[in-house]
């Protein structure tokens, strides 16, 4: 008896085990504990929150960073064993482990940048916003910039 | 910290600090280098949209643009990620130098030369899709999702300003998406004006310490651009198109 509850035991977690498999390897978001929704519907929804802010963005100057593309990237972007930024081609990248096991294909990094603003240096272009920065290090920065 | 504005000494609520910080209009302005005051612009807050209350410009005097220099050009294409391929024929251009004489009497004027950014832009008047558009503040922009790529909007525009990516784009920056298949041109540095920042080329000049370049807002009699125009004019290439352009340049004759 005992022998036949293990046996099908077994046989009900060998294929979930395999099937786990399969599953994407999602990389863990780099920062903060939550996303700026709950996970399930962040998994449901995600595609209408960045489409519905996308319009309002290029057309209206909404730069309200919640739904923005680029703090996505920001958060979910990592690094690979080498140190070296994750390219969206690669199914380790955050957004394509998941849509290469659910096989829709998109097309927002055929223009938007797959990695976080911290690996341009360009991206920290407008300087004269941050504020408690020393003369030196815009002055140094600037002319960084410009080489 | 304490209350400015009757001068009672009284330490100003934390909450109102947040407030002053963070949503009230900010005005940026920094001394960057000692003697060079950067610009004096109201910072947008992230969640309010863009208004007609704004009409963003640069005014561009073409008698301290000297001829050597080029920092604006490599200035914007640095900032936007803008790669040459070998091929000049085809290579996206945001900014270009212009050299022009006067036939007559030869006096020789240079400037750069980028989109206008008309009130009534050719270029929106003829795309198929809604891409080319006037944003309410007046900063002409392509929207790449809409754009199919026909380049209407490069025949229709009379200053050459906008290009098309004929090549991927391998590692487009954050906040300038680009990709193949699409039109461009430049955008004012929209994102950073959004900000509450300057453009990349104007930027650049004042840093070049030639300071030909004044951006702001035409809208505001007060602002530093208002002013120069009402004391000095200037004038729009093509004028005679009627297309109130948000550029403008002085000292072309």
């Amino acid at each position: 008896m005992r022998q036949g509850l293990i046996a099908l035991l077994i046989g009900l977690l060998l294929p979930l085990a395999a099937w786990s498999g399969v599953l994407p390897q999602i990389p863990e978001a780099r920062k903060g504990e939550s996303c700026v929704r709950p996970t399930d519907e962040m998994r449901k929804n995600h595609m209408k929150y960045i489409l519905h802010q996308r319009d309002e963005t290029v057309h209206e100057g909404y730069r309200n960073p919640q739904f923005s593309l680029v703090e996505c990237i920001n958060c979910h972007a990592t690094k690979d064993d080498k140190g070296e930024w994750v390219s969206v081609k690669t199914e380790k990248h955050f957004c394509n482990s998941c849509h290469t096991y659910a096989a829709v294909k998109i097309d927002c990094f055929q223009c938007h940048a797959d990695k976080p603003e911290e690996a341009y240096k360009q991206a920290n272009h407008p300087l004269i916003l941050r504020e408690g920065l020393s003369e030196d290090t815009i002055r140094n920065t600037l002319m960084e910039a410009r080489q | 910290m304490s209350c400015k504005s009757c001068d009672c000494n009284q330490p100003a609520q934390p909450e109102r600090r947040s407030f002053l910080g963070g949503s009230v209009s900010i005005i940026a302005s920094m001394t960057i280098l000692p003697g060079l005051v950067l610009h004096e612009v109201k910072a947008k807050p992230d969640d309010q949209r863009i208004s007609n209350k704004n009409r963003w410009g640069i005014l561009i005097d073409t008698r301290k643009c000297t001829t050597e220099c080029d920092a604006c050009v490599t200035a914007c294409h640095k900032k936007h990620g803008i790669e040459t391929h070998g091929r000049p024929d085809k290579d996206p251009q945001w900014i270009r130098k212009l050299k022009v004489e006067d036939p007559l009497t030869r006096k020789t004027s240079s400037f750069p030369i980028m989109c206008q950014h008309c009130e009534h832009p050719p270029c929106a008047d003829v795309c198929p899709t809604g891409a080319s558009f006037r944003r309410e503040d007046g900063i002409v922009l392509v929207d790449r999702h809409l754009c199919i790529g026909c380049r209407y909007c490069m025949m229709a525009c009379p200053y050459k300003a906008r290009s098309f990516v004929h090549e991927e784009t391998e590692n487009p920056l954050p906040h300038t998406p680009r990709g193949k298949g699409t039109v461009e041109a430049c955008n004012m540095c929209v994102y950073t004006v959004d900000k509450g920042g300057i453009p990349a080329c104007v930027e650049a000049c004042k840093l070049e310490g030639h300071q030909a370049m004044i951006f702001g807002d035409l809208n505001d009699p007060e602002s530093e651009i208002s002013q120069a125009l009402l004391r000095e004019g200037g004038q729009q290439i093509r004028e005679d198109l009627g297309l109130n352009t948000g550029v403008r340049y002085q000292g072309i004759n």
